[in-house]
């Protein structure tokens, strides 16, 4: 693929996090796709589990600093982190220097992270726009959670590829900015409140009567897809990486 | 309620919800600041004016209160909420009063002053209209701009009809009209009157308060003595600098460029003047302002200009309201304050009761970080159980321990399909889950082999 003459990293470290390896795992094997169609190598750290958020929002600030610690290895290379969820993305570029202190032995290793953490969406806005194969028309509803619009600030990347292909129509949804209750430990202390936010966030969702809803946070997703599925609603949420590959690269399959 | 007995907020949303009138305040806010970076801006300078005027809010104090001495206003400090509430019975009991009327106060609620004069026969009327419907129907304030605001109109209208023996009717005109009419009586009455204060300024020893209603200017001029209560971390440096403030204040609490009242209190009434309260106290409370004044990071709540925003844009305070959380400041900024005010070990839901969503951090008009404070109170949380903290010494262990990982984790996916799907409170309101079949480290293992394969 000719592009023009500004560069872009031809290797970048995948960051699956935990929760995208046990819930949206074929989405990590679409972003590797996605990735590949544009020449660029995609180097998956085996080693790799979880950024240490869990501890972190919980009031476990050593356990979240002891984990995160064992993350710091897994970049010797200054090239992108891509991070596939939201939250955990935050969690490495602005909490990462929180977690460790100036006065600890790895700060330095911790800011050079956070420095090279990039939010999948946020990345692939970046590259030039993928042609997509399907024309079929879509249309779709994108949750676009509480860390990128506050945190990352990337709240309009995943507008920004999309509005590229006039098949795929974007819905928004009623009070699309508030939270869905998620919050990690939040929706098991608070069941109802966050059972109430979440409802809530599915009533608006479906409303848009959207084909499909899409996010770069699995957090969000893991949620919103529990309720969704209790109000026995047609939606279910899909990692933006699997829509784009499913848009881009119909052909090939997830195994 | 005893300060060390905890006090657990009910994980309920509120039948109806507050909704409507959230978005009502928060579309109004918006509107007063169609740019954000003017929002910015203006955050940032009161973030100044209150964060220099806290760092040497010792010296400040000194100088409000000979400025204020020198004005002929009577200083007191109160350590406690009981010292508070005895200096006020004293000022009312010197006056052989029996009635109070009162302004808007919130730090009034934060001393309990209407149940202590209470039992001291002495009647504490609330002026403000919010205030005097919480008050008639028993209740607490649930927002601190908005005292009613979890009341319908219909809620009112019985509560008039019950309480004040009015016909029924859900006129809003009229039932403001036979509000006003009640306290009007009272304000011709009373000998002494309670206000609160927004900002103290330290330089001319003037005491600004501002109001809608009118009633405030009442409290503070028509009885002969005007008691003020404030926190002490409500002294500016500047006399010029409150203006600023204000013009945050009101746009970020109701929306208002300004409000329609703004009294500026420097005196009591002087020779040759012809109205005015002829005695003027001001009662600073500390209630564990300066030990949180102490504190590092938490020092920064101390810069709240109180104005609501915060709690407008929570999703947490929109579906349970401000009574769940059964302390005074309710919403984000009680979160963060409560702990202080009364302590954490009782208050430990206040810090939890949060998806961290940052909304309040965004609208925040004097730029406290109020999701980070949560969160350092959650890291000196006293009430977890061993077994919470195994499983966070077990996740660690995982976590670290990338063949352990691994291995356990495929497992876990193997087994998932034929595992019970019962999930405590998650599965209450959601289905469990629907988990990968595979880890994304085997697909990639998977992908990576038939790669290797395919180029050889």
């Amino acid at each position: 693929m000719t592009i023009n003459n500004f560069e872009f990293s031809k290797h970048i470290y995948l960051y699956g996090t935990c929760i995208v390896d046990v819930g949206f795992s074929e989405a990590g094997i679409d972003a590797i796709k996605v990735f590949e169609s544009y020449g660029i190598q995609v180097h998956y750290p085996m080693a790799q589990s979880c950024c240490g958020q869990p501890a972190f929002t919980s009031g476990n600030p050593d356990e979240a600093r002891k984990v995160a610690r064992t993350q710091l290895d897994l970049f010797p290379e200054d090239w992108p982190i891509v991070v596939l969820s939201g939250s955990c993305t935050g969690m490495l570029r602005h909490h990462y220097c929180d977690l460790f202190r100036k006065d600890d032995p790895d700060f330095e290793r911790a800011k050079r992270v956070s420095e090279q953490a990039v939010e999948f969406t946020e990345y692939l806005a970046c590259l030039p726009t993928l042609e997509s194969q399907n024309k079929e028309p879509v249309s779709v509803v994108v949750h676009t959670a509480c860390s990128a619009q506050r945190e990352t600030h990337t709240q309009t990347s995943t507008q920004e590829i999309l509005k590229h292909w006039p098949h795929v129509e974007q819905k928004s949804a009623d009070h699309g900015g508030e939270c869905c209750g998620f919050g990690g430990s939040f929706s098991v202390r608070f069941p109802n409140i966050s059972g109430k936010m979440v409802d809530d966030k599915c009533q608006s969702l479906e409303a848009t009567k959207a084909d499909q809803l899409i996010s770069s946070d699995c957090a969000c997703m893991m949620n919103i897809n529990g309720r969704l599925a209790k109000r026995k609603s047609d939606l279910k949420g899909q990692h933006i990486a699997s829509f784009i590959r499913s848009q881009c690269l119909p052909e090939t399959s997830h195994e | 309620m005893n300060d060390t007995q905890p006090i657990r907020m009910i994980d309920q949303p509120h039948k109806i919800g507050f909704r409507p009138a959230m978005d009502y305040l928060i579309d109004k806010r918006a509107i007063q600041f169609p740019d954000s970076q003017e929002f910015k801006t203006l955050t940032q300078k009161v973030k100044w004016i209150k964060h220099q005027s806290l760092m040497k809010l010792p010296e400040l104090l000194e100088q409000a209160e000979s400025q204020l001495q020198a004005n002929g206003i009577q200083v007191h400090w109160a350590e406690t909420t009981l010292e508070a509430q005895q200096i006020i019975h004293g000022i009312i009991k010197d006056q052989d009063a029996d009635l109070l009327v009162k302004g808007k106060s919130m730090v009034s609620e934060e001393i309990h002053l209407n149940q202590y004069l209470q039992d001291k026969n002495i009647d504490a009327l609330e002026t403000d209209m919010g205030e005097f419907i919480v008050q008639l129907a028993g209740e607490a304030p649930s927002h601190i701009i908005m005292p009613a605001i979890h009341k319908s109109k219909q809620d009112i209208a019985e509560l008039f009809q019950q309480k004040l023996g009015v016909d029924y009717t859900e006129d809003v005109d009229e039932l403001i009209h036979i509000g006003r009419t009640e306290l009007r009586g009272a304000f011709e009455k009373a000998r002494v009157g309670l206000s609160g204060v927004n900002f103290i300024a330290a330089d001319t020893g003037t005491l600004c308060l501002i109001e809608n209603e009118g009633n405030g200017r009442l409290s503070t001029t028509a009885p002969d003595v005007h008691v003020a209560i404030t926190g002490i971390e409500k002294v500016i440096t500047h006399l010029s600098d409150i203006p600023t403030l204000i013009r945050s204040l009101t746009r970020s609490a109701t929306g208002q460029p300004i409000t329609t009242y703004v009294n500026w209190i420097s005196s009591p009434r002087k020779p040759g003047e012809k109205d005015g309260p002829k005695a003027v106290h001001l009662v600073l409370l500390d209630n564990g302002r300066s030990e949180l004044y102490q504190k590092e990071q938490q020092q920064l709540s101390l810069a709240c200009i109180r104005c609501g925003a915060c709690m407008n844009h929570c999703p947490v305070y929109t579906r349970i309201g401000g009574l769940a959380y059964q302390t005074t400041y309710p919403g984000p900024i009680g979160k963060v304050l409560s702990p202080h005010l009364k302590s954490l070990p009782a208050t430990p839901d206040h810090p939890k009761i949060s998806a961290l969503c940052g909304a309040c951090n965004t609208v925040c008009p004097a730029g406290i970080p109020l999701t980070d404070l949560l969160l350092d109170h959650r890291n000196s949380a006293t009430d977890t159980s061993v077994i919470e903290s195994m499983v966070w010494k077990f996740w660690s262990v995982l976590n670290r321990s990338p063949r352990i990982y691994n291995g356990l984790m495929s497992w876990v996916l193997r087994l998932y399909p034929i595992l019970p799907k019962f999930m405590g409170g998650w599965t209450k309101h959601r289905k469990a889950p629907d988990l990968s079949s595979k880890t994304l480290h085997d697909r990639v293992r998977h992908y990576q082999a038939q790669q290797d394969r395919s180029s050889k």
